[in-house]
C-alpha cells in the first residue's frame, strides 16, 4: 500500500542564518525536496528611491553607501559615474586610479564575504570565514585610512574623490599587495580540492547560459555559468583599458563554477592594484564642481561592475540641484530572479548553498 | 566600449516595418507606442544584427501627464545598446504588455515597477507587490505620493 503524502509549506526565514538577512523563502516540500520556491522581499526597503528625489546630488552619495553596505565604494563610484555622464564633468586622472584601487580592495573584501559565508553554508562552519576576515579586515584598516570610515565610506565625490590617500597608505597597500596572493593560496590550499566542498557544489544548483543571459543575470552569477562579460571589458569605465587583467569564467553554471570565478577575480584584483598603483600619476584628485550642480535636462544611465554584477543608476534631471529620479539598477535583485530554477528539485539543505553562492545583500536587493 | 546605437537609425527602421508604431526617435532612444511594445522588441530581440538578448535595466519615471517606462537593452553577442522607451498616459488603471516572455530578467523590475509606480503588466506571470505589502494603499514612487 503506498504511503499517502502530501506537500508541505515551510517559510525559510525572514530570520535564518543562511538568508544573509531578512528575506525569506517560502518552500514546497515533497519530504525533504523542494519543489516549489517563492521569494519575499521587501523587510529592508527603506525607500531610496523616493528619498533621493529633492536631495542635492552631492547629499546622495552617503545614500548609496546603504545600498550594498559590503561594497560601499563600488555604490559611490557608480553613483557619481551616472552623474558625471549626466553633467558632463571630466575626473582627473589620478583620482580615477584611486577609484580603480578603491574599487578592487572592495571586490577584494566583497568576494571574501561572499565566499567565506558560502563557505560556511556549505558547513564549514565558520573557521574559513575567519581566515577570510582576517584578510577584509586589512583592506578596512586600508578603507579607514583613506576616508576614515570602515563600513559606509562616502569616499567618492561627483567629480573625482574627497581626498587624496594620506602617506602612510602607499606602504600599507604595498604590503597589502605583496602577501595577499599567498593568501589567496592559503585558502585555496585549504579547500579548493575538498572533498566534502566538492561533493556538495559540483553540479548543484546549475544555471544554464542561455537562461543567466535571458535572466538578466550579472557579474560571478552570469561569468559562472560560462557567459564571458564584465563590464570592466565591455565598456570600459575610469581607466579600465588602461589595466590588464582577465576576466574568469566558469563552465557548467554550478555552484562550485560561482565559487571558483570568485576566487580567480580575487587574484585579478590584486593584479589590477598592482598596475594601478604602479601607473597613477600625481595630481588633484578633484575636479573644480560646485558643491549644488544643475546638470542639464536630459537623463543618463551609468553602469559600473560591482563586486556582485551589474549596478546601474539611471538619473533623469529637470536642471534642478536634485534629481528628478533617480533608479538603482541592483545586481543582487535580479540574480534571484532564478533562484526558483536552480533550486526546486534539491533538498533543503542545498536550497542554503544554492543561495549563498549567488551573494546577495539585502540592503541592495529592498532597497 | 559598449556600443550606443543611434536610436533615430533603428527608429526607422522599425518604422518601416511597424508603420505608425513609432512615435518618435532621438539620438539616445527610440519611443514606441505602447500597443506596438511587444513587436518592437520581439522584432529587436530576434534579428539577426540587432540580437538585444539582454535586458539591462527597466524602469519608470513619472512625469504628471504620462508615465515613461525605459527599457535599457543590450547584446552581449555584438555588445552594442538601445534605450526603448514607451509612455502610458493617465495616472489610473494603467496598463502595458509585459516582456517576461522575451527577457525573463523582466520579472522583478515590472513587479518593482507595478509595486511603486502602479503600472500593470499584462502577461506577466506573477504581479503582485514586490517590497510593499499586500494591502498597501498607493503606490510610492509617484511624484504626487506624499
Amino acid at each position: 500500500m503506498a504511503i499517502r503524502t502530501e506537500p508541505f509549506v515551510i517559510n525559510m526565514g525572514p530570520q535564518h542564518p543562511s538568508t544573509h538577512g531578512v528575506f525569506r523563502m517560502r518552500l514546497t516540500l515533497d519530504g525533504e525536496v523542494i519543489i516549489d520556491l517563492e521569494p519575499i522581499f521587501g523587510y529592508l526597503h527603506r525607500g531610496i528611491e523616493k528619498i533621493v528625489e529633492g536631495r542635492p546630488y552631492a547629499q546622495i552619495v552617503p545614500i548609496t553607501d546603504r545600498l550594498d553596505y559590503l561594497a560601499s565604494m563600488t555604490n559611490n563610484l557608480a553613483y557619481v559615474i551616472a552623474v558625471e555622464k549626466l553633467a558632463g564633468i571630466k575626473v582627473p586622472e589620478r583620482a580615477e586610479y584611486l577609484r580603480v584601487i578603491m574599487s578592487e580592495l572592495q571586490r577584494l573584501a566583497s568576494h571574501l564575504i561572499g565566499v567565506g559565508s558560502f563557505l560556511n553554508d556549505c558547513g564549514a562552519y565558520f573557521t574559513p570565514f575567519m581566515y577570510m576576515y582576517r584578510e577584509r579586515e586589512k583592506i578596512v584598516d586600508l578603507f579607514e585610512m583613506v576616508c576614515g570610515q570602515r563600513l559606509t565610506y562616502n569616499y567618492m565625490r561627483i567629480g573625482g574623490v574627497s581626498h587624496d590617500v594620506p602617506d602612510e597608505f602607499t606602504a600599507a597597500l604595498d604590503k597589502f599587495v605583496k602577501t595577499m596572493p599567498a593568501f589567496i593560496d592559503e585558502y585555496d590550499q585549504l579547500l579548493a580540492g575538498n572533498e566534502i566542498l566538492l561533493a556538495r557544489t559540483k553540479g548543484v544548483g546549475i544555471l544554464p547560459k542561455e537562461l543567466a543571459i535571458n535572466s538578466s543575470a550579472s557579474g560571478p552569477v552570469l561569468r559562472g555559468s560560462g557567459v564571458k562579460w564584465d563590464i570592466r571589458k565591455a565598456d570600459p569605465y575610469s581607466v579600465y583599458n588602461h589595466l590588464n587583467f582577465d576576466i574568469p569564467t566558469g563552465t557548467v553554471g554550478d555552484c562550485y563554477d560561482r565559487y571558483r570565478v570568485r576566487m580567480e577575480e580575487m587574484r585579478q584584483s590584486v593584479r589590477i592594484i598592482r598596475q594601478a598603483m604602479e601607473q597613477m600619476p600625481a595630481g588633484a584628485v578633484r575636479a573644480d564642481v560646485p558643491r549644488l550642480i544643475r546638470p542639464p535636462v536630459g537623463e543618463a544611465y551609468g553602469h559600473i561592475e560591482s563586486p556582485k554584477g551589474e549596478l546601474g543608476f539611471y538619473v533623469v534631471s529637470d536642471n534642478s540641484i536634485a534629481p528628478y529620479r533617480l533608479h538603482i539598477r541592483p545586481p543582487t535583485l535580479i540574480n534571484l530572479t532564478t533562484l526558483r530554477d536552480m533550486i526546486v528539485g534539491w533538498k533543503v539543505a542545498d536550497a542554503v548553498i544554492i543561495f549563498g553562492s549567488i551573494d546577495i545583500c539585502l540592503g541592495e536587493v529592498d532597497r | 566600449m559598449t556600443r550606443a546605437l543611434s536610436g533615430q537609425e533603428i527608429g526607422t527602421r522599425l518604422e518601416e516595418k511597424f508603420t505608425g508604431g513609432v512615435i518618435e526617435s532621438s539620438q539616445d532612444a527610440v519611443l514606441v507606442k505602447s500597443e506596438s511594445l511587444l513587436p518592437v522588441a520581439t522584432y529587436l530581440k530576434d534579428t539577426p544584427g540587432l540580437d538585444f538578448d539582454y535586458l539591462a535595466n527597466l524602469t519608470a519615471v513619472d512625469y504628471f501627464d504620462y508615465f515613461e517606462v525605459v527599457y535599457h537593452l543590450t547584446s552581449l553577442q555584438h555588445n552594442h545598446s538601445l534605450v526603448l522607451k514607451t509612455r502610458c498616459y493617465g495616472r489610473d488603471n494603467l496598463r502595458l504588455p509585459s516582456v517576461v516572455s522575451l527577457w525573463r530578467g523582466a520579472d522583478f523590475q515590472e513587479r518593482e515597477i507595478y509595486d511603486l509606480m502602479g503600472i500593470s503588466f499584462d502577461g506577466h506571470p506573477n504581479l503582485k507587490r514586490i517590497f510593499l505589502w499586500e494591502g498597501f494603499e498607493g503606490h510610492p514612487l509617484r511624484r504626487d505620493y506624499l
